[in-house]
């Protein structure tokens, strides 16, 4: 990637990484958000992984890809019982892989 | 007046806050943590060289952001040419999550000195958050513990993840295949562990879908945006209605 790009899109990538880790943190005490900001944050982390997820296992090239051949979709299932029967991230990415690899050497 | 005086030169001696054992048992926590993030720092480095970045520039994103996740779906995106602001939005949005870490957190790490703050928060993760909230309650010392489990983390996350790049550029691991697959699989666990009511899965399901449709009918990366910011409106609806 070309080194300005690369400097301004990592500048930008730490500030607004930095900034909702540090400020609660520094500020908050014992002071409060507002209840209904607090909800509305509380919707984002499930909504923005599922959001991520659901493209990455069900779009190919801009269109959906549902078949058997779509590795990624068939290794999702088993991958999703892991995640909740473990709820452990590093048992979770290993064995989606194990899968992904299965799943693209059975169909 | 002297006993503060004392205080702050106690606290500022760097000899003793390395052998404090609040700081040591941090450190001892992390392992699990680290463990855990050599599978991705790898794939995170091996994706990261394959689609035009540097090893160097690799490490440097890993040093200065430390944000696993969002660093994955910024080389995902940079391969498919998105603009820098699409890669900043997103990163904002799959990050700010840690906002609520963060403010859960601070009821642990209170009244500190203010220059504390941008070194506690900076380690801020989902796994250094899972461990410290299990465990920081026994602690004396809050923020020595806490820093001790955070930047053992980062050491582990920066290493795992210029190992993966430097390598890649040393052997060539080929692209795509099960590396791939990291990422997805790391947002079901994530997503698995973040679920703890009803509304929060029709939010999933709801954002799942928007996603896909706007992926569908709109140019560029902004599907996530628009569709995480909607479905959480809803979430805050249904409570609303319960």
């Amino acid at each position: 990637m070309e080194i300005t790009n690369f400097i301004i899109m990592t500048a930008g990538m730490v500030i607004v990484t930095f900034i909702p880790r540090v400020l609660p943190l520094a500020l908050l005490g014992n002071k409060e958000l507002p209840e209904k900001v607090v909800l509305w944050l509380s919707f984002i982390p499930a909504g923005v992984l599922s959001a991520l997820l659901a493209p990455s296992i069900l779009l190919k090239n801009g269109s959906l890809y549902l078949s058997l051949e779509n590795t990624a979709l068939i290794a999702f299932f088993p991958t999703l019982l892991l995640a909740y029967k473990s709820e452990n991230i590093f048992y979770t990415v290993s064995g989606g892989i194990v899968f992904y690899l299965l799943s693209a050497f059975l169909f | 007046m002297s006993q503060q005086k004392k205080e702050m030169f106690d606290q500022n001696h760097f000899f003793k806050r390395l052998t404090d054992s609040n700081f040591k048992k941090g450190v001892r926590d992390a392992l699990p943590i680290i463990l855990g993030y050599l599978p991705i720092g790898l794939a995170y480095g091996m994706l990261a060289v394959n689609k035009g970045l540097t090893p160097l520039q690799t490490t440097m994103m890993s040093l200065f952001v430390f944000a696993g996740s969002s660093q994955l779906v910024a080389v995902e995106m940079i391969a498919g040419g998105a603009a820098v602001a699409a890669i900043v939005a997103m990163t904002f949005l799959v990050n700010l999550r840690h906002l609520l870490l963060s403010a859960s957190l601070s009821l642990h790490l209170r009244e500190l000195p203010f220059y504390y703050y941008p070194f506690l928060g900076f380690l801020v993760t989902d796994e250094s958050f899972a461990v410290a909230m299990s465990k920081i309650n026994k602690k004396k010392n809050k923020q020595r513990y806490f820093f001790g489990l955070g930047f053992t983390a980062y050491l582990g996350w920066v290493s795992s993840s210029a190992a993966g790049a430097f390598l890649t550029e040393i052997i060539n691991f080929g692209s795509g295949g099960a590396l791939d697959f990291v990422l997805p699989a790391m947002f079901v666990v994530l997503l698995v562990m973040q679920i703890s009511s009803r509304a929060e899965i029709i939010v999933a399901v709801f954002s799942a879908f928007l996603s896909l449709l706007f992926a569908l009918t709109i140019e560029g990366s902004w599907n996530i945006i628009l569709a995480t910011v909607l479905a959480a409106f809803l979430g805050v609806y249904i409570s609303g209605n319960n």
